[in-house]
């Protein structure tokens, strides 16, 4: 194994692995709202960026930490996406994708030019929490606590979500509403509620990854439009709507984008849509995706 | 005395369930052009007709489940015809789907345990499994992996669990075999003898027969006639004209 520099191997692995974490929580948001709203959510990337900023106005306005913003930031954004799906996605439920496509990209665009207008394009600082600051020597490479953090996090919530949907009486309605909805309705579950809190609940998770993402990327207005192109080429690899598969791509994807840039770092931002592009030709309907 | 002066209206004062002039749309299309009929506590009454003929979206139309409904339903007293499903449901009604809505992304298991307990006196499980014994064999399976009779049993079996005593059954014995028809018959008879009442709509008109009190014929979006067990066998000539059997 002559010529291969396990620093930068590692390194790039690490690094892989972080941007995993982010495209798994997002890919998995998508997939949750897919399942039960049957919308794409173009909107999620602006989400992701309000979490961070959420974060961020928590610190300076009220000087609620990191570890409050943690939890705070998933529930004040949860709860923007609640009201999002009370007030507008409601209204379109049944009707054709183009016109879930239109109002979530138009959304994304609005609450990204209203955090544009206000802070411009560059990056605000965001401290990494002192308890998470400095790193661990590995031997082999010198491991960020906080990314680290952001690695056993992101595992840890995902593992939770997907408990929560394919293993409790919540996710048992939720899978069923996802089936049919009229019959769930007919046993006294009140579905369009469900519906409301599954958005709240793809939201929050946007929003935690925010929150996780403030201290590595800063908290930038267009932080999210940076990050969603991708997530929305894993979610098509994974296959729209599958829970574990879009946990499991959007990890694996991450590692396959490090590795890309350690061997073939000409690759490495393309390498993503090179693999969408083979997954459709091949399944079109994404790796762990149903035909419908 | 107002029993004697109009014995129709306290018929329908001590029915559980009354539905009048309901009128149903899909979309645009006009499907239920005035049902009336009405069950009383500890009854089993049959919808029959054609295919086609507006049975089903009648039980659609009692749970909520169709867009635009007018005309008047009254079940337990409360007016349920702009209510929305899941309140319908706590009310105590439980509907059997026709097409037996089990889910193919749950188990078995899931899919008895998934409507939730909506008032006391439901079955117990214990009960459940000694009505089909062949359901508790089977929890761990995927829900559509089921045989068509599985299906149709856990489709009955997962409302018996909720404590509701209104039951719609929607065809339940649609292309099954006979020794599981015969099941179900027992099924419902024993639902019967402990209480339940039951709107049932049946093709089978010899399975109807042997349970139901009451019959009412649907056509064309219309309750056209009505019989009772005791009236039906001198007017047997005129159903089947009305079946075209
Ligand atoms: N989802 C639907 N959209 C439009 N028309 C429907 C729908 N379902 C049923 N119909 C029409 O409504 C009428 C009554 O159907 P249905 O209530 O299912 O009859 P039955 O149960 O008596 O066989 C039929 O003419 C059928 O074609
Ligand atoms: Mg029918």
């Amino acid at each position: 194994m002559l010529g291969i520099n396990t620093q930068a191997l590692f390194g790039q692995l690490l690094l892989g692995l972080i941007n995993g974490s982010f495209y798994a929580l997002l890919s998995l948001g998508l997939a949750v709202i897919f399942g039960m709203l049957n919308i794409i959510n173009f909107a999620h990337g602006a989400l992701f960026m309000m979490g961070a900023f959420c974060a961020y106005f928590l610190l300076t306005w009220f000087d609620l930490n990191y570890w409050w913003a943690l939890v705070l930031a998933p529930l004040i954004i949860g709860g923007f996406g609640i009201v999002l799906q009370h007030t507008l996605l409601r209204r379109i439920a049944g009707l054709d994708h183009l016109y879930s496509l239109l109002l979530t990209f138009g959304l994304a665009l609005i609450i990204q030019g209203v955090f544009l207008n206000y802070y411009g394009s560059s990056g605000l600082p965001y401290a990494i929490p002192a308890a998470l600051q400095g790193g661990t020597n590995l031997g082999f490479m010198f491991l960020p606590n906080y990314r680290a953090w952001v690695v056993v996090v992101s595992l840890a919530v995902c593992l939770a979500t997907w408990f929560l949907i394919e293993r409790t009486r919540f996710g048992s309605y939720l899978r069923a509403a996802t089936e049919n909805p009229q019959l769930v309705s007919a046993f006294g579950i009140n579905v369009p509620l469900m519906i409301t809190l599954t958005y709240g609940l793809g939201v929050g998770l946007a929003a935690l990854a925010g929150v996780l993402a403030a201290p590595i990327n800063q908290v930038r207005p267009l932080m999210g439009a940076d990050f969603i192109i991708v997530v929305f080429a894993v979610v098509v690899i994974g296959g729209m709507g599958s829970i574990l598969g879009s946990i499991v791509t959007g990890f694996a994807l991450g590692i396959i984008e490090g590795l890309t840039k350690y061997f073939y770092p000409e690759a490495s931002n393309t390498v993503v849509f090179l693999l969408m592009v083979l997954v459709l030709l091949v399944k079109p309907t994404g790796l762990t995706g149903k035909a419908t | 005395m107002l029993e004697q002066l109009a014995p129709r209206a306290s018929d329908l004062d001590a029915a559980l369930l009354t539905v009048e002039n309901l009128q149903s749309w899909y979309g645009e299309s006009h499907i239920l052009h005035g049902v009336d009929f009405h069950i009383q506590p500890g009854e089993v009454v049959t919808l029959l007709g054609r295919n086609g003929a507006g049975k089903t979206t009648t039980l659609k139309s009692i749970m909520g489940l169709i867009g635009k409904r007018t005309g008047s339903i009254r079940f337990r007293g409360t007016d349920i015809i702009h209510a929305s499903p899941h309140k319908i449901a706590r009310l105590g009604m439980a509907y059997c789907p026709e097409e037996r809505g089990i889910f193919s992304s749950l188990n078995v298991q899931e899919n008895l345990l998934l409507p939730p307990r909506i008032a006391d006196g439901g079955l117990s499980l214990d009960a459940i499994f000694e009505l089909f014994p062949n359901l508790k064999e089977r929890l761990a399976s995927q829900g559509t992996k089921l045989s068509g009779g599985e299906q149709q049993m856990l489709a009955i079996a997962r409302i018996l669990r909720t404590g509701a005593k209104f039951l719609m059954f929607d065809e339940p014995t649609e292309g099954l075999a006979p020794v599981i028809v015969e099941q179900i018959g027992h099924t419902i008879a024993r639902l019967k003898s402990q209480g339940f009442t039951i709107l049932l709509v049946e093709q089978n008109f010899r399975f109807a027969s042997e349970l139901a009190d009451r019959f009412y014929v649907v056509e064309n979006g219309k309750v056209i006639d009505r019989f009772s067990k005791e009236t039906l066998p001198a007017n047997m000539e005129k159903l089947a004209s009305y079946l075209g059997v």
